[in-house]
């Protein structure tokens, strides 16, 4: 059996309901060691005494949102479905965890396939879906090895397949692997690739998944951790799994710190107790010694940057004033977006005092460029043109006006494509040049013999 | 996509003759095969060397000194960027986020992850890499 490394510490403050068992060090990928956990129950009650319906209505009740990025409540898309057309149902697990600075869904897939596998046929039960997907990326190999041995498992115990538990329900789970590209996270760019085709989102209206999705039927979309959310939502329904987290920001969130702190790592939250100081500072250990931090990226690397010191003030919904420092913003999905940011994938990447912040752009820019699919002109060329841009500037070549001419080709991506890539790709440069220009301009008096003798390198 | 990764598995790349072989057999035009082998990055039209080697180039990594771990690999088999090496071992290549920054940096040598490298390590991954897989020119390996 394959088996990962386990993380050998939980943080107190965590309040862990996904991977209550990951990291348990005699914890196996086996059906048996999940059934001995309590696995499978809550799909077998489900199935045998609950109605689709009530289903459907507990996770609506649940108000959970979506943990792949856009943070949409999942009870919504699935009413979205359209019915009336008579049309086979698909379910697709978006297991295409690429966004930089993301690996929860990592966790999950690599230490717990079974609770995502249960979530996913009580989704599919719960929508009566005629087929699922898992769409995982091919950088995780051991990850798909690990989930079709799992659903293999599963169907010997007649929990996938035909006539599942005697319910006379039939759903088919089928494992299928990307092929490296980034773009293949979006919903519609997913649903082309898993036709066979090159990963060219499609452009909303018309093609909403839930109406017009895979092979043109109904379709839904959901990531790992939020498929994984919906067993524990059957398990205590849906208003008692509401009392997790605040209003609007129900549940656990598995938060993952990266970059330059003290410990970084993956931590599952109640979402809206704790705020990003809490997480840098208090559960990831702080900055490294001697450093202080410049910069903090907070919901995976398309997020808009905050810059340390930054304040920010306004509204919230409920009509309260706020006045926050970033330390201060709340971890969960309305804080981040008070903030003028978003939470996305909760990806918090820290940056610290050591590195040139126009360097860390140059690293993203090439990421977006390399990631574009080319089938916009905007992104396909903007994207290129902001790496090559940022790139000169790392490279010594730095001139005074490049902050405003990569400002403006940022605004002329964004809104402008047929999917978020545009924006995924203009918000870090439209966002690193508004809160750091002064590094910007300062880069052009830099000596360009100096920047070929970079210590360390970041592109 | 799945048959084009099966025969890259056996074959270690995607050949136009074996690309127009697809074609045939699921009744397509052999444009719209090819137009999937070079969207995707993990899809190859040419050979590499016996072991892939795939380092992390995005920011999480970066900020944590993989540009250094790909110089350290590169240094390892006297190789040059997605060249294969001239003991005919390996193919470096950067890669974009493998999904585990909170080990960074990391690197996947074929199907297998390895995180915080440190240099140390490096040089021993490289070593075991020399002792599975033989060179293909047996001269190089006697300079």
């Amino acid at each position: 059996m394959i088996s990962v490394p386990k993380q050998t510490s939980i943080h107190p403050k965590e309040r862990r309901l996904i991977l209550k068992h990951a990291d348990d060090p005699d914890y196996d990928v086996s059906i048996d060691c999940y059934i001995r956990h309590g696995g499978y129950e809550v799909m077998k009650s489900a199935f045998s005494s609950r109605k689709p319906e009530e289903l459907c209505q507990e996770v609506l009740d649940s108000e959970v949102r979506g943990r792949g990025g856009a943070g949409f409540p999942a009870g919504m898309k699935w009413k979205f479905l359209d019915r009336k057309s008579g049309k086979p149902i698909y379910l697709i697990c978006n297991a295409d965890e690429s966004e930089p600075g993301t690996f929860k869904d990592r966790q999950i897939m690599h230490k717990d396939p079974h609770q995502l596998i249960e979530g996913m046929m009580i989704t599919a039960f719960a929508t009566q879906t005629a087929k699922a997907f898992i769409y995982i990326r091919e950088e995780m190999p051991l990850g798909a090895q690990i989930l079709e041995a799992a659903v293999e498992e599963a169907r010997e115990k007649n929990l996938v397949g035909d006539n599942i538990l005697g319910s006379g329900y039939s759903c088919e789970l089928i494992i299928h692997r990307g092929a490296a590209a980034y773009i293949c996270g979006e919903e519609t760019g997913l649903i082309e690739s898993l036709e066979g085709k090159r990963a060219y989102p499609r452009i909303k209206p018309p093609y909403f998944p839930a109406a017009l999705g895979l092979y043109m039927c109904p379709t839904i979309v959901n990531n790992v951790e939020t498929l994984c959310n919906v067993k524990h939502i059957a398990e205590m329904g849906g208003k008692e799994y509401a009392k997790i987290g605040r209003p609007g920001n129900t549940g656990t969130r598995i938060w993952c710190l990266s970059g330059q702190v003290r410990n970084p790592g993956y931590y599952e939250l109640e979402n809206g107790l704790f705020t990003y100081g809490d997480l840098i500072y208090e559960i990831g250990g702080g900055l490294r010694d001697g450093r202080t931090l410049q910069a903090v990226i907070p919901g995976g690397s398309s997020s808009k940057v905050w810059r340390a010191g930054e304040r920010f003030t306004g509204k919230l919904r409920n009509g309260d004033k706020f006045n926050w420092g970033l330390e201060d913003v709340p971890l969960d999905f309305d804080g981040p977006m008070a903030a003028g940011s978003m939470s996305g994938s909760g990806a918090v990447i820290v940056i610290d005092d050591s590195v040139d912040i126009v360097e860390v752009l140059a690293n993203l820019n090439s990421f977006y460029a390399h990631e574009s699919c080319g089938q916009c002109t905007p992104c396909r060329e903007g994207s290129l043109w902001m790496k090559k841009i940022t790139t000169r500037m790392v490279n010594g070549g730095a001139r005074e006006e490049d902050a405003d001419l990569l400002a403006s080709i940022g605004d002329q991506i964004a809104g402008r494509t047929i999917c978020a890539h545009g924006e995924a790709c203009a918000w870090p440069t439209q966002s690193f040049i508004a809160k750091f220009r002064d590094k910007f301009i300062e880069k052009a008096k830099e000596d360009p013999e100096a920047a070929t003798k970079r210590a360390s390198r970041l592109v | 996509m799945m048959i084009l990764h099966a025969i890259q598995k056996e074959k270690g790349f995607l050949s136009l003759e074996t690309q127009e072989w697809v074609a045939e057999k699921l009744e397509l035009n052999p444009i719209q095969v090819r137009e999937v082998v070079t969207f995707y990055p993990f899809y190859r039209e040419s050979a590499i060397g016996k072991r892939h080697i795939r380092v992390c180039r995005t920011l999480s990594c970066a900020l944590n000194g993989g540009y250094k771990v790909c110089d350290s690999f590169k240094k390892e088999f006297n190789t040059e960027l997605d060249g294969i090496s001239p003991d005919g071992r390996v193919t470096v290549e950067f890669a974009e986020c493998l999904a585990s920054c909170g080990t960074a940096p990391v690197a996947m040598v074929d199907d297998v992850l390895y995180e915080n490298l440190t240099e140390k390590q490096v040089v021993a991954i490289c070593d075991q890499i020399k002792q599975e897989t033989p060179a293909e020119n047996s001269q190089v390996e006697a300079q």
